[in-house]
């Protein structure tokens, strides 16, 4: 902005600006103010209706057929709502469902909780804090399918670093020395997932609320140490109000994410034992790539879309009212 | 942009400092001890209790590229560096394509709002939200037909559309950030829009295109179910490889396992250092800001 030339004065610019661009024809019509918008979001709009709204909208007709994407040339068999009857009638689709839900309601709570608690700690400034932060930052930033490997080598049956501990811990307290194995049975595999998820995801929920921790005015808990209020009633009363918000964002954002949940799953137990940490991803990336039912898959992703579609919206919802909350 | 986001209330003292470091070494712990095994022998990384003090090695780096893969046989290329590359290569070139459609979008979205402005942006939003899984059965579909799959073009041109709407949303607040009257002190001079973005609202957004740059090549690098359908092998990423290593029948070589995953993620956590003024925006793709 440090140009050489003068700035020209505001009559000549007044005189100048408007019908000096009178350029003619369709440029001109194309690069008209009023086509300012439209013209710049139009490439980002082609790009996803392309590569996201175009093929949407053919699995949603994939949806009606028979079809194995396995065999292109032949062609799709008309099955109306067959698709859709069969898997609500499929007893394995609901129980994909439940072990989806039991690993949403178990990751998202402890998430919660261990970000909560992360903010809190990190909520003062104190020497080093900046460094120790990045320390507890860092999972959240790293691949899913790493996870899984990760703890996929500390859950190993003979030489993981858990089974190892408890096995140790559990001989010095009983002095029965016997192997200890993670992802033997439904419960432990679950709990296992649901202990990898968190610890990969609670640092979220840490940045989010520590971000409604800091937006409180401080001259709250100055009139409060005036009236002398119980820590529980300034928590109660002027911290909880400023994080609410924060803390249904990151509920739902949190909720939406793990109802996605494949990765970690795929990697770290691959449904098993049997298929009881088997998500509804996992499941409709079976039957879409293994079985190639890929038709029914296409069904099966419509519900599940209908089901983030109710979560997005009220994520959306929940931004637009904290907008409105705090004025932003 | 500055501080604000780890702004804290109060002051704890070196009290505070010690808990938090507890905690925190605790809570890095797994990435930690993966980077540890990685500079282990076979018998260290094996040994119980786990040895944290260790004459370290580089066997397993270099394992990574070149290893014995018949008993007997010369060490041979495990194709490693073409899938580094192709991750590098794939992660920056859509990343930067996302970023040009996504600036110019983010900027009218900003600037010019179209009837329908926030119709359009929770669309976008949508897109991103959805479960790719259910994208990338008809894409499947699509790439066989068109013959794109396993190609750079085909994953390059996903991945764009991948990273678009968190760039559009990024970039958008950063624009949204800025003081106007500079805008409209410029355009009262004389200056046309062109000039208007290029000289005054772009040079201001330099750090925060950087910061969405470097965020959506982390996520591009990251990504598992796209590459692992769509890549060929020529195409293959890292993470796909990575998992493809341990379903080997070879069984689990944990110091070669925990090389390529510390290869893997040290490049994302010291990123995450040099970005973590954005980290909140970024991990919200930009609906919330500060």
């Amino acid at each position: 902005m440090t140009s050489s030339t003068p700035l020209p004065t505001p009559q000549a610019a007044i005189a100048a600006a408007p019908p000096a661009r009178g350029a003619r024809g369709f440029l001109g019509w194309l690069l008209a103010p009023e086509r300012r918008g439209p013209l710049l979001i139009t490439p980002a709009i082609v790009t996803l209706v392309l590569v996201n709204i175009f093929p949407l909208l053919w699995s949603y007709g994939l949806s009606f057929f028979s079809y194995n994407a396995k065999y292109i040339n032949r062609p799709p068999r008309w099955n109306g709502l067959g698709n859709y009857a069969d898997l609500f009638t499929d007893p394995e689709v609901w129980g994909r469902f439940q072990n989806t839900a039991v690993i949403v309601l178990g990751s998202v709570a402890l998430q919660l909780v261990v970000g909560f608690l992360l903010a809190l700690l990190f909520a003062k400034e104190f020497p080093l804090r900046r460094y120790l932060l990045m320390l507890v930052l860092a999972p959240m930033m790293l691949s899913l399918s790493a996870v899984g490997v990760f703890f996929r080598l500390f859950y190993e049956p003979t030489f993981g670093f858990i089974p190892r501990s408890v096995q140790t811990v559990h001989y010095w307290l009983t002095g029965v020395d016997e192997p200890f194995v993670i992802l033997d049975t439904p419960v432990k595999a679950t709990l296992a997932i649901i202990f990898a998820d968190a610890w990969m995801w609670s640092p979220f929920v840490m940045l989010l609320v520590l971000a409604g921790l800091v937006s409180v005015p401080k001259y709250l808990y100055e009139a409060a140490e005036i009236d002398r209020a119980s820590a529980w009633r300034r928590f109660s009363t002027i911290t909880f109000p400023y994080i609410r918000s924060l803390l249904l964002l990151a509920l739902l954002f949190r909720t939406i994410e793990t109802f996605k949940i494949f990765d970690v799953p795929y990697v770290l137990t691959e449904g098993g034992p049997g298929t009881s940490t088997e998500t509804i991803s996992v499941y409709l990336f079976r039957v879409a790539f293994n079985y190639f039912r890929t038709g029914s898959a296409s069904a099966l992703g419509y519900i599940v879309l209908f089901g983030v579609i109710v979560l997005t919206s009220l994520y959306l919802y929940a931004i637009q009212f904290r907008g409105r909350a705090s004025g932003e | 942009m500055s501080k604000r986001q780890f702004r804290a209330i109060g002051t704890g003292g070196w009290g505070r400092t010690l808990g938090a470091a507890v905690i925190s070494l605790i809570y890095f712990f797994p990435v930690l001890f993966i980077i540890l095994t990685a500079f282990k022998t076979r018998q260290d990384a094996l040994s119980w209790p786990v040895k944290f003090v260790f004459a370290p090695t580089l066997s397993n780096f270099v394992s990574v590229f070149y290893r014995v893969s018949v008993e007997g046989g010369d060490a041979e290329a495990t194709g490693f560096g073409l899938y580094f590359f192709n991750s590098m290569f794939i992660g920056g070139t859509s990343v930067l394509l996302a970023l040009i459609i996504g600036t110019a979008a983010a900027y009218g979205f900003s600037r010019f709002p179209l009837r329908g402005n926030e119709t359009y942006l929770f669309m976008i939003l949508t897109t991103r939200m959805m479960p790719p899984i259910i994208a990338i059965i008809p894409i499947f579909v699509l790439f066989r037909i068109f013959g794109l799959s396993g190609t750079y073009v085909g994953i390059i041109a996903l991945y764009t559309a991948f990273n678009l709407p968190f760039s559009i949303w990024m970039v958008k607040s950063f624009f949204d950030d800025l003081d106007r009257d500079i805008e409209d002190a410029a355009r009262m001079d004389g200056s046309g829009e062109w000039r208007v973005f290029k000289k005054i609202c772009l040079p201001q957004v330099y750090a925060g295109l950087a910061a969405t740059f470097v965020f959506a090549v982390i996520l591009t690098w990251n990504e598992f179910v796209f590459a692992l359908l769509l890549s060929g092998t020529q195409t293959r990423t890292v993470p796909v490889q990575i998992v493809r290593t341990i379903g080997g029948s070879m069984g689990v070589d944990w110091g070669l396992l925990s090389a390529l995953e510390t290869l893997f993620i040290i490049p994302v956590v010291l990123v995450t250092f040099a970005l973590q003024n954005q980290l909140l925006r970024g991990v919200t793709f930009g609906t919330i800001r500060r």
